[in-house]
C-alpha cells in the first residue's frame, strides 16, 4: 500500500507551565534559564495523530520540521525516537524576532523547497505564545485548506482526510481534501512513549553543527549511517524574501514589555484555625457575601 | 477616514456574546478615533440579524447571506472577509478568540500581511514614536495581552500594515448598547462575487454544538482550584464548597492541564473571564494570565500554602494552608450557621 508523506511541525519551547520561583529574577524579568526546553505538548499530540496514520498505512514517512536554534535538534532526537522518519532543523540568525507570520512565512518556503506532502500536522499552539496562528497561516500561504481544534484524524480515503473536531463547546467532523494543514488540540490523545529500539537507533542522529561541536571519534558512522545526520537548514536552503523574514518581516511589534510587579492590597492574614476560619466565615455571611 | 470593524461571529442564527463585547469596544474605538464603526455577518437565513448589530452603534453593517455560508467553514468566511478588507482597508478589525476567530484570524492576516495579536486583554489607541526610523506614529492600537505563560505583559503594536488585527476572549471586554434606536445601513454582498467554488471544498459530515452547561461567567460565587489541590479527588471538596455556597467551580490552566478537571472551568486569558462577587482562590498560585481573568472579583479569599504565593497580593484574605484541611471547616460553618 502507498503510504501518505507527513509532515509534523513542531517548536521547542520554555516549560512556562509551572513557573517556580527561581524562574523568576529579583528584578522581576524571567529567568529563561531555569526553565527547561520542552517538546511544545500540543505538538506530541500532532506527532502521536501522525504515527497512527503511519500504523494505518505502511509505507507513511514521517518528517518533523523545526524552527529554532540549534538546541532545537533535540525535539527532532526526541521525534525519531518516538517514530517520526526524519527531521529537518530550520535555523538561522535571520529568522531571529519572527512573529507569527515571518515564522509562517519562513516555514512555509521551507515546505514549498521540500515539496512531498500529503498531511502537514501541528500543535494547535504553542505555551510560550498561545497565539494558534502559526498553522492556519502556513496553510493559507501554501493555499490549502486548515483543519484546525482536531481531536482525532478519522480516516483517510478516496484522497479526502476525516478530522474530528473539538470545539468549545461541541463537536464537528469534517471531510477535507488533501493535501492539508490539520492543528491537534490537547485533547487528541497524548503521544506514545519512546521505542527503546529506536532511541538505540537514533540516539547519535545529531545535525551538521553538532557533529562539529562534538568532535568526537564516531564521525565515520555519520558516512555509514545516512539517516543519523539531522538536516540543518538555513536561509540558503530555501528560497526567501529577506524582508519577509526575522524583525523586519514582522508586522507586528513589541512596543513595551512590563513585568509583572505585584504589590499587596493589604490583605487580611488570617490562619487556618478553627478560631480564624469561623470569624473569617461570620465576616462574610454579615455582610452578605454569602448567604 | 478607515473605519474600525468588527467580525461578527453567529452562533444557531444569533449574534454571539463575544461580538456584542467587541462591537461595544469596537464604538468606543471609533469614536475616539473618529471614524465608522463597521461589521461584517457572514452566514444564512440572516434577515432582522441588524436588530442585534444596530444598537451597538455599527454605522455600517455588510451582509453575506448564502446557505453555503453556515455553519461556518474557514475558506469561504476567509475569502469574504479578505475581499472586503482589501475594499474597505480598515485601521482596526476585531475579531473574538473563539475557536471560529482562532481560525479565522490568522489565515485573514496571512492573506493581508497584516498583524495579528492574540487572546488580547486590553485594546488601547495610543502614539507611538520610532527613533530609529525618526518616525512618529499616532493612533495605534495598542494591543495589550500577557505573554510568556503571563509571567509578562506586552503591548503589541502593527505601525506599518492594516489592519491592525485583534482577537479577544469572550467576557474581557464589557458588551453595553450604545444607542436601541442607532441607525446603521446595511451593505449587501453578492456572495458570489467574494468566493469561489473552491471555498467549499471541505464537507461537514456532523455537528452537535451544545449550549455550554458550565455558567461560571455568571456565577456570583466562585470556588477556583488550582494545581495546588493536588487531585481529581481533592477537586470534590470544592465542587462540595462551591454548592452549599451556591456557586460554580472554576480552576487555573495548571489544574486543567493536570487533569484535575475540565478545560470549560477554565478561568484566566485562555479561559473565561468572571466578576463574581466572592471569589475563593484554592492552591492556585495566581500567574498574571489567570489573574486575567478574575482580579476584578469584588472580595478574593486566596488559601495557598505558599505566604508568598503572587495570588495574595490581590486577595482581601488570605489564609495559608492547606486546602483539603480549611474546606471542611468552611463548610461545616456554613452548614451549621445558615438555614
Amino acid at each position: 500500500m502507498k503510504g501518505y508523506k507527513i509532515i509534523v511541525l513542531a517548536k521547542q519551547v520554555p516549560d512556562t507551565r509551572n513557573v517556580g520561583k527561581d524562574a523568576m529574577k529579583a528584578d522581576g524579568t524571567v529567568n529563561r534559564a531555569a526553565l527547561p526546553a520542552i517538546f511544545n505538548p500540543e505538538d506530541l499530540n500532532a506527532l502521536e495523530q501522525a504515527l497512527r496514520i503511519k500504523d494505518n498505512f505502511p509505507g507513511s514517512t514521517i518528517t518533523l520540521l523545526t524552527m529554532g536554534p540549534g538546541r532545537a535538534a533535540e525535539i527532532i532526537r526526541e521525534g525519531l525516537f518516538r517514530g517520526a522518519d526524519d527531521g529537518i532543523l530550520l535555523t538561522d540568525r535571520a529568522f531571529a524576532g519572527s512573529d507569527t507570520l515571518a515564522t509562517s512565512y519562513a516555514i512555509a518556503q521551507t515546505l514549498k523547497k521540500h515539496g512531498n506532502y500529503d498531511i502537514i500536522i501541528a500543535g494547535r499552539q504553542a505555551i510560550d505564545g498561545d497565539t494558534a496562528q502559526v498553522g492556519p497561516q502556513v496553510a493559507e500561504k501554501l493555499g490549502i485548506p486548515q483543519i484546525t481544534y482536531a481531536e482525532e484524524i478519522q480516516a483517510i480515503e478516496k484522497g479526502k482526510v476525516t478530522v474530528k473536531r473539538r470545539l468549545e463547546r461541541g463537536v464537528e467532523v469534517v471531510k477535507c481534501p488533501m493535501p492539508l494543514v490539520v492543528t491537534v488540540n490537547s485533547s487528541a490523545p497524548d503521544c506514545r512513549a519512546r521505542n527503546a529500539k529506536l532511541i538505540m537507533k537514533y540516539k547519535h542522529a545529531k545535525t551538521i553543527s553538532e557533529m562539529q561541536e562534538a568532535n568526537d571519534d564516531y564521525l565515520h558512522l555519520y558516512s555509514d549511517r545516512p539517516y543519523l545526520t539531522i538536516k540543518e537548514w538555513t536561509v540558503q536552503n530555501i528560497e526567501v524574501d529577506m524582508n519577509e523574514l526575522g524583525l523586519t518581516g514582522s508586522p507586528t511589534k513589541v512596543k513595551k514589555i512590563e513585568n509583572v510587579v505585584l504589590q499587596s492590597k493589604g490583605a487580611k492574614v488570617i490562619t487556618s484555625s478553627d478560631e480564624d476560619m469561623d470569624q473569617l466565615m461570620r465576616e462574610l455571611i454579615e455582610n452578605h457575601t454569602i448567604g | 477616514m478607515n473605519s474600525v470593524f468588527v467580525y461578527i461571529e453567529i452562533e444557531d442564527g444569533q449574534v454571539a456574546e463575544v461580538s456584542m463585547e467587541l462591537m461595544t469596544k469596537g464604538r468606543a474605538l471609533a469614536t475616539e478615533l473618529k471614524v465608522k464603526l463597521e461589521a461584517i455577518a457572514i452566514g444564512h437565513q440572516l434577515d432582522g440579524i441588524e436588530k442585534d448589530i444596530f444598537p451597538y452603534g455599527v454605522d455600517v453593517l455588510h451582509l453575506a447571506d448564502d446557505k453555503r455560508l453556515a455553519p461556518y467553514s474557514t475558506l469561504p468566511h476567509n475569502s469574504i472577509v479578505v475581499k472586503l478588507f482589501q475594499e474597505e482597508k480598515p485601521q482596526i478589525a476585531l475579531m473574538g478568540a473563539s475557536s471560529v476567530g482562532r481560525d479565522l484570524g490568522p489565515r485573514v492576516s496571512s492573506a493581508l500581511h497584516s498583524g495579528l495579536t492574540a487572546d488580547c486583554t486590553s485594546l488601547v489607541i495610543g502614539d507611538h514614536e520610532d527613533k530609529k526610523a525618526d518616525k512618529v506614529y499616532e493612533n495605534l492600537l495598542y494591543q495589550i495581552r500577557p505573554a510568556f505563560g503571563g509571567n509578562i505583559i506586552a503591548t503589541i503594536i502593527n505601525p506599518d500594515c492594516r489592519p491592525q488585527m485583534a482577537t479577544v476572549r469572550e467576557g474581557v471586554m464589557k458588551k453595553e448598547i450604545l444607542d436601541a434606536k442607532y441607525k446603521g445601513t446595511i451593505n449587501k454582498l453578492d456572495v458570489s462575487k467574494y468566493t469561489s467554488d473552491l471555498d467549499f471544498v471541505v464537507e461537514m459530515i456532523e455537528r452537535h454544538i451544545e449550549k455550554s452547561k458550565i455558567n461560571i461567567k455568571g456565577a456570583g460565587i466562585i470556588v477556583a482550584g488550582g494545581y495546588g489541590v493536588g487531585s481529581k479527588e481533592n477537586f470534590n471538596l470544592l465542587f462540595e464548597l462551591a454548592e452549599v455556597l451556591g456557586g460554580e467551580v472554576g480552576a487555573s490552566r495548571a489544574a486543567v492541564d493536570s487533569g484535575y478537571i475540565e478545560h470549560g472551568r477554565q478561568i484566566g486569558q485562555t479561559g473565561t473571564t468572571v466578576r463574581p462577587k466572592l471569589y475563593i482562590a484554592c492552591g492556585i498560585s495566581g500567574q498574571i494570565q489567570h489573574r486575567a481573568g478574575m482580579e476584578e472579583s469584588a472580595q478574593i479569599i486566596a488559601i495557598n500554602t505558599d505566604p508568598e504565593a503572587p495570588i495574595n497580593s490581590i486577595a482581601d484574605y488570605v489564609i495559608t494552608g492547606d486546602v483539603a484541611e480549611i474546606l471542611p471547616k468552611m463548610i461545616k460553618y456554613y452548614k451549621a450557621n445558615t438555614k
